[in-house]
């Protein structure tokens, strides 16, 4: 116990000096977003570090950029699959790679230039900054869950509980599954179910806490993104839609109402099929504007020690002070929003996949 | 050139979604297969076998209360029987002494008959011997002082007629 509360110091020591990285980390960037007028564009840099990119960019030193280059996999308007990492694109003149270029107009995507001169988008499966953040989120669940699972392996129930690490894991996992899933799903068909809410919920949990990391292994935002917010909605709304019992069914289509609401205009049944849709709607925008805005704020923050500090020295002094103390304030904040949207989504899955499973009632 | 002003975390991205798509579905098979089940089996597991286990220590503990009465119940049961025992010993012993103690005074008393009777009979013997050795006595007595008075045969004979008179 003593060597985890040990740890826990430790990671509270690697969390402040993160903290401070991402005061620190700003400043190359925003020597990047200074527009022609020597003015700093404070929605770029915002909007910058919140974009997916093709390369993970780290530091710029001295006007030069220090970045991890991803692999760009892209198919060709001949049908051809192209193959490259990103740094091809800085490395060419004039920023094109076989026929691919990064097109500003449209954030930075992958566009092909055609044979008659215009631009078009190809079909782009690259490995993005997002993307490898991803596949490190599944990594980190794959060593953390699977090494807890592994200790299970040869034990039996009447042996000792697990301390510890595993004993961390059990007792997330369990206050998980006891306190949200299966209060939220129902005691007959929560088992079921637990799985894969518990999958959402520490994806979301790990991606949301890696994203406030500022640098490498961390930084990406990814639960800030509508395309991810989307896909966990989606995943939900087949949970609850496929799963659904024949009494969820009747109530939507024949929900028990007046009956003049239903016939001759079917006004009950209509607003019950929009319901399937507005519920992971609202989900996914949930998610997606909680991170996103919390995001945006602790580089808001940051972005405004740069702009005080144009105007003034004494002013971006002592603003840089205060604007620190608000990022370390966010970020804590920020550490507690990780935990409670990852919480809200998995819990409202889990009440719509238990209201998918109505008792049959008179 | 379509959506142009929004920024791309609110455009869609085919290749994100993919990779998302492929990325979800592997880490949720490790998960559903071999991660979450493993804990939440192991944990249900283990609160069934303390369950159990409570409920045996209860029994137990009852089992035990029962056999604490029941051996209480043996010890006052042993204690009953003991007393009883003990008494019916001292009866019986009271009875053997009692008995004992009758049989001698009888054999004494039977005792102290015979050796009154042998006594009797030693009694009557010496009586007659002394009768008889009175008698002879007194015969020889009689017959010497006879002797000596009638010395002649004529006075004997005169005594002996007589004495067969008086026998006769």
């Amino acid at each position: 116990m003593k060597l985890f509360s040990c740890n826990l110091q430790k990671w509270a020591q690697w969390l402040c000096a993160f903290l401070l990285c991402s005061a620190l980390a700003l400043p190359a960037s925003a020597a990047h977003a200074e527009g022609n007028d020597g003015a700093i564009d404070v929605k770029e840099i915002v909007l910058g570090h919140m974009s997916d990119a093709y390369d993970w960019h780290i530091v710029t030193w001295n006007g030069h950029h220090i970045s991890i280059p991803l692999p760009v996999i892209v198919r060709g308007e001949d049908g051809a699959w192209h193959f490259f990492s990103s740094a091809r694109f800085h490395e060419s003149a004039d920023g094109v790679y076989e026929g691919f270029f990064l097109n500003e107009e449209d954030n930075g995507k992958i566009y092909e230039r055609l044979a008659d001169g215009s631009a078009d988008k190809p079909l782009n499966l690259s490995m993005t900054k997002d993307v490898v953040q991803i596949w490190i989120v599944v990594a980190i669940m794959a060593i953390v869950f699977l090494s807890a699972a592994r200790w299970y392996k040869g034990r039996k129930p009447g042996d000792k509980a697990p301390g510890g690490f595993v004993g961390l894991v059990e007792m997330f996992v369990m206050s998980i599954v006891d306190d949200l899933i299966r209060p939220s799903v129902g005691e007959k068909h929560y088992l079921k179910y637990t799985p894969y809410l518990l999958t959402v919920f520490f994806f979301i949990f790990i991606t949301n806490l890696l994203g406030l990391i500022p640098i490498f292994p961390g930084g990406a935002n990814i639960t800030g993104n509508i395309n991810i917010t989307f896909f966990l909605a989606l995943c939900t709304t087949l949970m609850v839609n496929l799963f659904g019992n024949k009494e969820y069914w009747k109530e939507i289509f024949w929900p028990p109402v007046p009956t003049w609401l239903k016939v001759p205009v079917p006004m009950m049944p209509v607003i019950e099929i929009f319901g399937i849709f507005t519920k992971p709607f609202a989900l996914m925008v949930r998610l997606f504007a909680n991170m996103m805005g919390g995001h945006a704020i602790i580089l808001s923050l940051a972005s405004v020690i740069f702009i005080t500090c144009q105007i003034n020295a004494v002013i971006g002094t002592s603003l840089t002070f205060v604007s620190f103390l608000m990022m370390v304030f966010m970020n804590c904040l920020e550490l507690l929003v990780a935990f409670i949207q990852a919480y809200v989504f998995t819990m409202l899955s889990a009440v719509f996949i238990g209201l998918a499973h109505p008792e049959h009632h008179e | 050139m379509q959506s142009i002003n929004l920024p791309s975390i609110l455009t869609p991205d085919l290749g994100l979604l993919f990779w998302m798509l492929l990325a979800f579905l592997i880490v949720f098979f490790l998960m559903a297969k071999f991660g979450f089940p493993v804990i939440t089996k192991m944990v249900e597991e283990r609160k069934q076998f303390i369950d159990e286990s409570l409920q045996k220590a209860h029994e137990a503990n009852e089992r035990l209360a029962s056999i604490h009465e029941e051996s209480e119940r043996l010890l006052s049961e042993a204690r009953a029987r003991q007393a009883e025992i003990l008494s019916q010993a001292k009866a019986t012993g009271d009875g053997i002494v009692r008995e004992a103690r009758e049989r001698a005074q009888a054999e004494g008393a039977k005792l102290l008959q015979e050796a009154k009777a042998q006594i009797e009979a030693e009694k009557e013997n010496a009586l007659r011997d002394i009768r008889e050795a009175v008698a002879d006595l007194s015969v020889a007595i009689a017959e010497k002082v006879v002797r000596q008075k009638l010395a002649d045969d004529k006075e004997q004979q005169k005594l002996i007629e007589r004495m067969l008179d008086e026998v006769c």
